[in-house]
């Protein structure tokens, strides 16, 4: 149904890549996933969401959540490389205005 | 009652008599049990042979032979369809060409499912009609010939259809010689026979069915069951709609009962995968599950199903949006201290004003909403839905259950109470396959949906006909089953041959007395019924292509219980590029012939050793030269190269 891919990329930047469907029964698990990182001390977050098939209500709620969390915790998250489907959510109820997707993962942080 | 309709009558009650007499002394007193593994399967095929004897002695027992019809009535409206898939394009020219010229007032349509604009562009100037599948039916299952004239019902309003195939050109009589059996109030379909014009007169690829489009359909014709076969046939209008229109409210009725029935395992199965916090979510379906319930004691209370399944989804919405709606109360709430902290550090607040309630509106659609994304629950709902979200059209008046529409309408028709006819009389001339390959596709496509058919709404289970209807549809399907008989048949005298093992405990005086006077009235039956119309080759086939109808059965059985691919093709219409004789094509049956021939001389050395009995070995010698005498078509029939009629092409 859904994969988390985690891996630490350059200057203690975290890379969560969601493959498959965030949906009200896996957004739970993004959630814990991004509080456990920022835990753990790394408050700097790219989700790549190349290979996100779907977004709903939910899955847009944990990543504001996660945002919230990296940001309290000084860090921030950022989004990359966002799949059609998750553009069209993001477009459709303007929170692309909040959490301007990146083009690439590893320039997520360089703006 | 005429004196062949009685010569008839007689023969069919001496055919049973005896036959009945056969079997039952075959299984109370000669079954050889200690040979039980080939003694048994003998003695099944024989009963299963005797059925078949007892349902074609009922199919003639009432043998209609239609006076003329009452002339065609004026001012009928009709519409002549002409369906086509990939056949060449003069070919659906000259059909169409013929159609268009028919003597009673109608219009000419041609149905391409090839969507070739070609053909649009040569019909469009002829004055031709061109139709091909709508924009609804994008993504949607094609349902091959049935969707390509279904989509055409929808398209046209003539109240009366000439069903026609691309290679049957009707001669210009057919409408008035059909339309006036209207003058029936019931009468909802005309079959006329399919008359093959590319074929010589000893028919090497048995391609005429004489006996068929004749005696049988004659003789289901007199108990209310002619077939509608595909083509050639008049349809009303109304009857097919009144079927289309009843089986959508059967279908919805039973979907949506359905759907409810197991809706509250599917809900408790995905409560049971949410986590212990996601207590909205827990509450969201608690509620779903109860509207299932209040919609499911709203119908058995008799409410219409379309209002309790709106009523219903409307409350499934209600329960997406304030799911929703909390989703992205928390969405706010968590920006507003995003804000916060950006504030305490000085920086530009993110910009809260964007998120308004269109987003709401939005995400509350079904698809995209929370409750959408749990698949079981998105599932459930649309087959709650009444619109047949499944299909391109809601209303599919020719069955979609087979690949041979034909058979399945006709019996939903006979289902609602019409009545149907069939007209003894050559009114189109067709082209059959001419090449081996051709012809054993279109063998097993027929025999495919005859299966199918009959392991989908088996017509014995069809509680709206009668018995005698039943049987009449069960008959056909019985004898594409053939093909295991034919197995045993020839598995029986190799046996004997080889091994001296035989399956009846004695080839006594009483066996032949009780089998030979079976056998030959009922020879004479067919001999009767047939009243000169030839027979033979219609026989051969029936034994020589036994692997075609075991592989029908097996495929159909596969694809309708473990939904398998069928395989399915359309008949080529057009000659392949000759290649020499397709040994390949017969293997089982060439096989067949060797083992029958090796079979033969291992039994007459044996008998010239002593090891075996003179008469049991000159039975099944003359048993196996009968089977070779039926098999030796299918040398023919690879070895034909076609036939050229005079004036055509």
């Amino acid at each position: 149904m859904i994969e988390y891919d985690v891996s630490n990329g350059e200057d203690g930047i975290s890379v969560i890549a969601p493959r498959g469907r965030v949906t009200v029964v896996t957004a739970r698990r993004l959630k814990d996933l991004i509080a456990e990182l920022v835990a753990g001390g790394s408050a700097r977050l790219v989700i790549d969401m190349s290979e996100t098939t779907f977004l709903d209500s939910s899955g847009l709620g944990a990543l504001i959540a996660g945002l919230k969390t990296a940001r309290q915790a000084g860090g921030d998250l950022r989004i990359a490389r966002p799949s059609e489907a998750v553009q069209m959510v993001l477009e459709m109820t303007n929170i692309d205005k909040v959490l301007q997707p990146r083009e690439s993962v590893t320039g997520a942080f360089d703006a | 009652m005429s004196r062949r309709l009685l010569a008839i009558r007689v023969i069919v009650v001496l055919t049973t008599l005896l036959g009945i007499n056969y079997v039952a002394w075959r299984w109370l007193f000669s079954v050889h049990w200690a040979a039980w593994w080939i003694a048994v399967p003998l003695v099944v095929a024989e009963t299963y042979s005797l059925v078949d004897s007892l349902l074609f002695g009922l199919t003639m027992w009432r043998l209609k032979e239609r006076p003329d019809p009452p002339p065609a009535p004026a001012g009928l409206s009709v519409d002549v369809f002409i369906a086509t898939y990939n056949e060449p394009l003069d070919l659906v020219m000259r059909t169409a060409r013929a159609a268009k010229a028919l003597r009673y007032p109608h219009r000419t349509w041609i149905l391409d499912d090839g969507d070739r604009a070609e053909l649009r562009a040569m019909a469009e100037a002829e004055g031709i009609g061109w139709i091909t599948r709508s924009a609804e039916w994008a993504g949607m299952p094609r349902h091959a010939k049935a969707g390509n004239l279904n989509n055409a019902l929808l398209a046209t309003e003539g109240e009366f259809l000439l069903i026609l195939d691309a290679d049957q050109v009707p001669l210009p009589e057919i409408l008035d010689r059909t339309l006036g059996y209207f003058t029936d109030d019931r009468m909802a379909l005309v079959q006329t026979p399919q008359w093959f014009v590319n074929v010589p007169d000893d028919d090497p690829l048995g391609s005429q069915a004489p006996l068929f489009y004749g005696p049988i359909q004659q003789g289901k014709d007199g108990w209310n069951a002619a077939f509608f076969c595909g083509s050639n046939a008049v349809i009303r209008r109304e009857a097919l709609m009144q079927l289309g229109v009843a089986r959508y409210v059967d279908e919805v009725t039973v979907g949506v009962h359905r759907a409810l029935r197991t809706a509250r395992s599917v809900i408790n199965r995905a409560r049971r995968e949410l986590g212990p916090d996601e207590a909205n979510v827990a509450r969201a379906l608690d509620q779903v599950l109860y509207d299932i319930g209040r919609a499911r004691r709203e119908l058995a209370a008799g409410g219409a199903i379309f209002d309790v399944t709106y009523r219903f989804q409307r409350r499934v919405d209600g329960i997406h949006r304030e799911l929703v709606e909390a989703d992205l109360r928390a969405v706010h709430e968590d920006l507003a201290e995003i804000a916060g902290l950006d504030a305490l550090a000085g920086a530009e607040p993110a910009g809260l004003a964007g998120l308004d309630e269109s987003a709401l509106g939005v995400l509350t659609h079904r698809d995209w909403s929370p409750l959408g994304a749990v698949d079981t629950v998105r599932a459930l709902v649309a087959a709650i839905d009444v619109d047949r979200a499944g299909e391109a059209q809601p209303i599919m008046p020719l069955a979609t259950i087979s690949v041979t529409e034909d058979m399945a309408t006709s019996m939903r028709l006979h289902g609602l109470g019409w009545r149907t006819a069939y007209h003894d009389e050559v009114l189109a001339h067709g082209l059959a396959p001419e090449d081996l390959e051709s012809m054993l596709t279109q063998r097993l496509r027929w025999a495919q949906g005859t299966m199918q058919v009959m392991f989908r709404e088996n017509p014995l289970l069809q509680r709206r006909l009668a018995w005698t209807q039943r049987l009449m549809y069960f008959a056909t399907m019985w004898s594409y089953l053939s093909g295991f008989a034919a197995v045993v048949y020839i598995a029986a005298p190799v046996i004997y041959l080889c091994l001296g093992v035989l399956p009846v405990t004695a080839l006594s005086v009483s066996f032949f007395a009780r089998l030979v006077p079976f056998l030959v009235v009922n020879q004479l039956l067919f001999v009767v019924v047939a009243a000169g119309r030839p027979t033979w080759r219609g026989q051969q086939y029936s034994l020589a292509l036994f692997p075609v109808w075991i592989r029908s059965v097996t495929s159909a059985f596969g694809n309708v219980f473990l939904h398998r691919d069928l395989d399915f093709a359309v008949t080529p219409k057009e000659r392949r590029a000759s290649t020499g004789p397709r040994w390949d094509l017969v293997r089982p049956q060439l096989a067949v012939m060797a083992l029958l021939v090796g079979s033969a001389v291992v039994g007459l050395v044996r008998v010239e050793r002593g090891d075996a009995h003179l008469l049991g070995t000159a039975f099944n010698v003359v048993w196996v030269a009968f089977d070779l005498a039926v098999f030796s078509i299918i040398i023919r029939a690879a070895r034909y190269r076609g036939h050229q009629p005079e004036g055509l092409r």
